[in-house]
């Protein structure tokens, strides 16, 4: 029984560690739907700031640099984006996708060109990344059976990415629904004509909602490479940010249900990494690729309206262009 | 006194769209605390004006001043700093936000946006207690009525200090009731020295609220009036720039063989829900049948089934020869190669696509025709060349195929899809609301060319929820209402006080007596 509630705190702990890219990219998504601009190049971006993020930190030696290395360069992909799509009105997912090829070609490109090694960095020493933290009382509560245990495994030994993951989500959740930006970003996404009717500019903010979003993917990438692994590798994201993607659909574009849905695609994938090889009674093994399916499987039904019903905001990927 | 009474003068302001000259040299000044209505048909260049103020747009050349400052909005920003606020014919609200969020965008104030609600929310309660402007201030604009959402706009500019509002065809959307309102609210706000500039086509409006009114014809100001000094036909005549025949003179029917025989009807609407039945009606070479009801009693859910677009559950249309009944239908195509044509009711989404160029849109429906198809080709030139030529015919503004359907203004798109429909030649013509939302020049224009039909021997089946319209075209009225006929009249023979009694079903006795009923 022990050993049962040990595995499962473990998994909870494994899906936290997941969790974290799926946070950020999918509070990216959050801003920049919210916006009216439909972000499908959060992979391209979670991808290329892992790639900058350990190439600097390799580098200069410092995680933090290499964290800021990151965010700028996911911040750079995203105003491209936005050149693209709010500047010239070109289509937003045809936008986004260019992002993702060029986020995979050029990250390819760069560890060649830079560590003469094929879509690696060098592995990160642990000055040079973001470490676990031990939080203080472990010791304390650790003899008082269940808590101690989930203090210990769950909630204590993160790095400090992972903390801000989970302090980041009420804050998006204050920006959006208590700050005068959140109000217009709100506006831009549903009716950016009321928007310019009221004397405020709609390309000003959605670029603004962009750079938030590049900041934020830039810290997701940044994770990936130096903090929950040690080096950039080929394609490293996997589709975390699709899955964030999906999250936010899943999420309805609410910070604390996006978190919700993040969390669940993410222990399904914990769960089919423990699950890996395990043969159940009757059943069998499971297909892992089944579980790995999952998050999909669920936004479509989600699309389909069989749970509620997802309404993105109403000017999402459409250009504004002035017109009475 | 150093200050004049003027709040907005206009000085030659001049607007281009591409080719199209919207504003040309615009003079304009209207006095503090007045109402002053800008008339002039669909697309004689009033919004585009008013964006201007607004900010919305820019003027290429000209000088406007406020308040007898020199004034040029970059953005709308400006604009509603300088006291002007405007309240657009489609809202600019955003459905999902309460009213007062929609009340304080733009101008929250601090950028935190909870002391802003609380402020705005004094501000607005006094402000709708001094202009008699009741709203649910924690709704979501979305579940308000449209008379509703139009207070909202109305408070929007007045919390941001308006000093000016200009309202672009507010009546539009708004019932009778609703109407009266806003105009005790107008009457309100000039009480306490707002100016009005009241953008809209409907004459009688003009004639009762405004103090001044100014008209506008082909990006032209072309007069200048105090209302009092005025009147309606002096109006219209400036608006088109002729005397208006609202009156049609149409000639004696000449009927002869029935084309279309409807036989006890029963039809449902597209939910299954029954709102047709025993409906029993012949359409008769050479005249026009009127179909009069208020809107919903059933006549659209009929004009579908004559158009072979609902089918029959019960009944059968004779039509062209052929028998149309719940067993053997027949789809719009076969009913268009038999030689009956639609005009629908709703332009906007049956008669056309927006974003589709008015040659496609005057090819629709017929698009399988074999003169102009080889083989699976289109022939786009000859397509094009159609167009034109009916375009030319309809006097369809501007004569450009290539352009996009929704560049029209409504009179054009209804001209347009009239004339795909009667160039046809067809026998039978089914049409729906043929002039709702069409300027005056475009309804005496079409209705002549309905005239036109008829005296050229087709029978035309008639829906509309105008009175004066079906009264002015039909040679006889049929009646409708909750399904079935209420009455039958000679056109006539008809007035409106019997009709009305009819579409409400409040005969003392009814025009026909069924045997069954107590």
């Amino acid at each position: 029984m022990s050993d049962f509630f040990l595995t499962t705190v473990l998994t909870f702990d494994a899906s936290v560690r997941i969790c974290v890219p799926l946070i950020f990219a999918s509070m990216a998504g959050l801003f920049a739907e919210r916006s009216g601009v439909v972000d499908i190049g959060l992979e391209g971006k979670l991808l290329m700031s892992a790639f900058i993020a350990a190439s600097a930190a390799s580098v200069f030696g410092s995680p933090w640099l290499g964290l800021i290395a990151g965010m700028f360069a996911s911040s750079v992909l995203a105003m491209i984006h936005g050149f693209a799509s709010i500047t010239y009105k070109g289509n937003q997912i045809v936008s986004g996708v260019a992002i993702n090829i060029l986020a995979s070609g050029l990250t390819m490109i760069l560890t060649l060109a830079w560590f003469k090694r094929g879509g690696i960095t060098p592995t990160l020493q642990n000055d040079e990344r973001f470490l676990s933290i031990t939080l203080p009382g472990v010791d304390i509560i650790d003899h008082i059976p269940i808590i101690g245990v989930i203090y210990r495994e769950l909630i204590s030994g993160h790095n400090i990415l992972v903390y801000l993951a989970f302090v980041i989500v009420p804050i998006v959740w204050w920006v959006v629904y208590r700050t005068r930006f959140g109000l217009r970003l709100r506006a831009v996404g549903e009716n950016p004509k009321a928007v310019d009717t009221a004397g405020l500019s709609v390309e000003g903010l959605r670029y603004r909602a962009l750079l938030v979003g590049g900041i934020l993917c830039g810290i997701g990438g940044a994770y990936i490479s130096t903090a929950y692994t040690a080096q950039f590798t080929k394609e490293m994201t996997a589709g975390a940010g699709f899955i964030a993607l999906a999250a936010l659909i899943f999420g309805k574009w609410h910070p604390y249900k996006v978190l919700a849905a993040c969390f669940l695609f993410a222990f399904l994938q914990a769960l089919s990494i423990r699950l890996q090889g395990v043969v159940f009674p009757v059943i069998g093994e499971i297909p892992v690729q089944l579980i790995d399916a999952a998050p999909y499987i669920l936004t479509i039904i989600l699309l389909a309206g069989f749970i509620g019903k997802a309404v993105p905001p109403k000017a999402s990927a459409q250009p504004y262009i002035k017109e009475l | 006194m150093t200050k004049s009474n003027i709040a907005i003068e206009l000085i030659n302001v001049d607007k281009h769209f591409g080719a199209v000259h919207a504003n040309d040299k615009v003079n304009l000044s209207v006095k503090t605390g007045t109402i002053h209505g800008i008339v002039g048909e669909n697309g004689a260049g009033k919004s585009t004006l008013m964006s201007i103020l607004y900010g919305f747009y820019q003027a290429d050349s000209g000088q406007i001043k406020v308040f007898d400052k020199d004034f040029r909005a970059t953005s709308s920003k400006q604009s509603i700093e300088a006291g002007i606020g405007m309240v657009h014919q489609h809202f600019m609200l955003v459905d999902n936000f309460t009213v007062l969020e929609n009340v304080i965008l733009g101008s929250e104030g601090g950028a935190l946006i909870t002391e802003s609600l609380a402020n705005a929310r004094v501000e607005l309660t006094r402000l709708a207690k001094e202009y008699g402007l009741e709203v649910e201030l924690d709704i979501a604009v979305e579940e308000l009525s449209v008379g509703m959402q139009q207070r909202v706009e109305i408070l929007k500019g007045l919390y941001k200090g308006a000093k000016v509002l200009i309202l672009d065809e507010p009546t539009g959307v708004l019932t009778p009731q609703e109407s009266d309102e806003l105009f005790r609210i107008f009457e309100a706000l000039k009480n306490e020295g707002v100016t009005i500039i009241l953008i809209t086509h409907k004459l009688r409006e003009i004639m009762n609220i405004t103090d001044h009114v100014s008209v506008m014809r082909a990006g032209k100001m072309v007069a200048h009036r105090e209302t009092s000094k005025t009147n309606p036909e002096e109006l219209a005549e400036l608006m088109i720039g002729r005397k208006v025949l609202l009156n049609i003179k149409k000639s004696k029917a000449k009927i002869g063989k029935p084309l279309l025989v409807a036989k006890n009807l029963e039809i449902n609407n597209e939910q299954g829900l029954k709102r047709v039945s025993e409906v029993s009606f012949e359409a008769r070479s050479g005249e026009i049948l009127g179909i009069a009801g208020v809107t919903g009693n059933g006549q659209g859910t009929l004009l579908k089934a004559l158009a072979g677009i609902l089918p029959l559950t019960k009944g059968s249309i004779e039509i062209m020869g052929e028998t149309i009944s719940p067993k053997s239908r027949l789809n719009p195509e076969q009913l268009r190669n038999l030689g009956v044509a639609h005009v629908p009711e709703d332009r906007q989404k049956m008669g056309m696509i927006a974003d589709f160029s008015a040659s496609e849109t005057a090819l629709m429906g017929y698009q399988n025709d074999k003169d102009l198809n080889q083989g699976i080709w289109l022939k786009k030139s000859l397509v094009k060349a159609n167009c034109a030529s009916i375009m030319e015919a309809f006097d369809v503004r501007p004569p450009n195929p290539n352009l996009m359907s929704s560049n029209f203004s409504g009179g054009n798109q209804q001209k347009l899809i009239l004339a795909r429909e009667f160039e046809r030649d067809p026998e039978v013509l089914i049409i729906g609301q043929p002039t709702r939302g069409v300027d005056i020049g475009a309804i005496e224009f079409i209705r002549k060319r309905i005239i036109q039909m008829r005296d050229a021997g087709k029978a035309i089946v008639l829906i509309s929820v105008e009175l004066e319209e079906i009264m002015s075209l039909s040679d006889r009225i049929i009646v409708m209402c909750d399904g079935v006929i209420t009455g039958t009249v000679n056109g006539a023979d008809a007035d409106e006080a019997t009709l009305g009694m009819m579409m409400a079903n409040a005969l003392e006795s009814p025009a026909e007596v069924k045997g069954a009923e107590v």
